[in-house]
């Protein structure tokens, strides 16, 4: 089994999701510098938070569009796992990967604190260790992660159980006070993909998956992504 | 071909959150003018050799679709001048 972890020029979290990759989940894992492209079959790739190309013109527009996002596309596609933590979660908004896009918080400052995410669904790869509604405490950092989609895609993501989490108070009520960023629906988590098989999320659970860091509540994405090539077969 | 200068103004759709304008607008509203409304705008300036003026729009208007412009959030608007 191998995962990857995509980097481009102003990622700053790709070492932290190779450590909670590899040395905390001990699963084979391999940085891949976006010039480069996907030349390997992976079980999943991870496009980890920063700020790629400084957050010009509109946070992740920019590499959305390089070439390393084909392959990336086609691994997803195919069902292939990719899971986007904050500035990977806009650059998988920029390129469709999922539907809406993350912008200007409501208050436009840079936010970075522990929140609470209620579990909206189980039935993914990345929240199938969770249970349906459970509280998790999960870190935000960011100023573009104000989640926004037109009426009818709202519509069809509750339709379709593709909100993996909402912003909640530690009740796991979803308010508006519990809204971080001014996010629709206190969406913060996404599924895309055929199969579920892509999330893109503000939090960061790589900085909440070992104990000492405050909280180890997202280790279980990282978890429930390895449980789940397990039983499909690994192809890497 | 000719040199063509493409004015590419990229604004939020209509009824779209704008945090920055409201920050804007408070501020203004601290040094003491009173706006009824304000909403900002990204303008770019991009020439481009084109065989003529429709030619130079409807690439500046691809430029919009493909990269400059998010379709959830932005609409666009393009002016071609020689």
């Amino acid at each position: 089994m191998r995962f990857a972890v995509v980097q481009f020029g102003g990622s700053n979290c790709d070492r932290d999701v190779l450590h909670a990759v590899s040395d905390v989940c001990g699963v084979d894992c391999d940085l891949v510098w976006y010039k480069d492209g996907i030349t390997k079959d992976y079980d999943a790739i991870v496009i980890p938070g920063g700020f790629s190309y400084g957050d010009y013109l509109r946070a992740g527009a920019i590499a959305a569009r390089t070439p390393v996002m084909e392959g990336i596309r086609r691994h997803a596609a195919a069902g292939g796992l990719v899971l986007g933590i904050c500035n990977g979660a806009q650059i998988g908004a920029e390129s469709g990967l999922v539907p809406g896009t993350f912008t200007t918080n409501a208050t436009p400052k840079f936010i970075c604190r522990p929140i609470c995410l209620r579990v909206e669904t189980t039935a993914s790869p990345f929240t199938r260790l969770y249970k349906e509604g459970e509280v998790i405490r999960v870190p935000i950092a960011h100023k573009e992660g104000r989640y926004v989609a037109s009426p009818e895609e709202l519509t069809r993501l509750n339709a379709e159980g593709r909100v993996a989490f909402r912003f909640c108070d530690a009740d796991g009520n979803v308010t508006p006070v519990a809204n971080p960023n001014g996010a629709a629906e206190n969406i913060t988590g996404v599924l895309g993909g055929p199969a579920k098989n892509v999330l893109c999320l503000m939090p960061h659970p790589e900085r909440a998956s070992e104990e000492v860091l405050g909280s180890a509540d997202g280790k279980k994405i990282f978890l429930g992504m390895i449980r789940g090539i397990e039983e499909a077969g690994s192809r890497a | 071909m000719m040199k063509y200068t493409a004015k590419i103004t990229i604004a939020l759709k209509e009824g779209m959150l704008d945090p920055e304008a409201r920050a804007i607008q408070h501020a203004l509203a601290n040094l003491g003018f009173s706006t009824e409304a304000l909403s900002t705008a990204r303008v770019f300036f991009i020439t481009i050799d084109a065989e003529n003026e429709e030619a130079a729009k409807a690439e500046a208007e691809r430029m919009c679709e493909r990269l400059l412009a998010n379709p959830v959030i932005h609409r666009y608007e393009v002016e071609v001048g020689a």
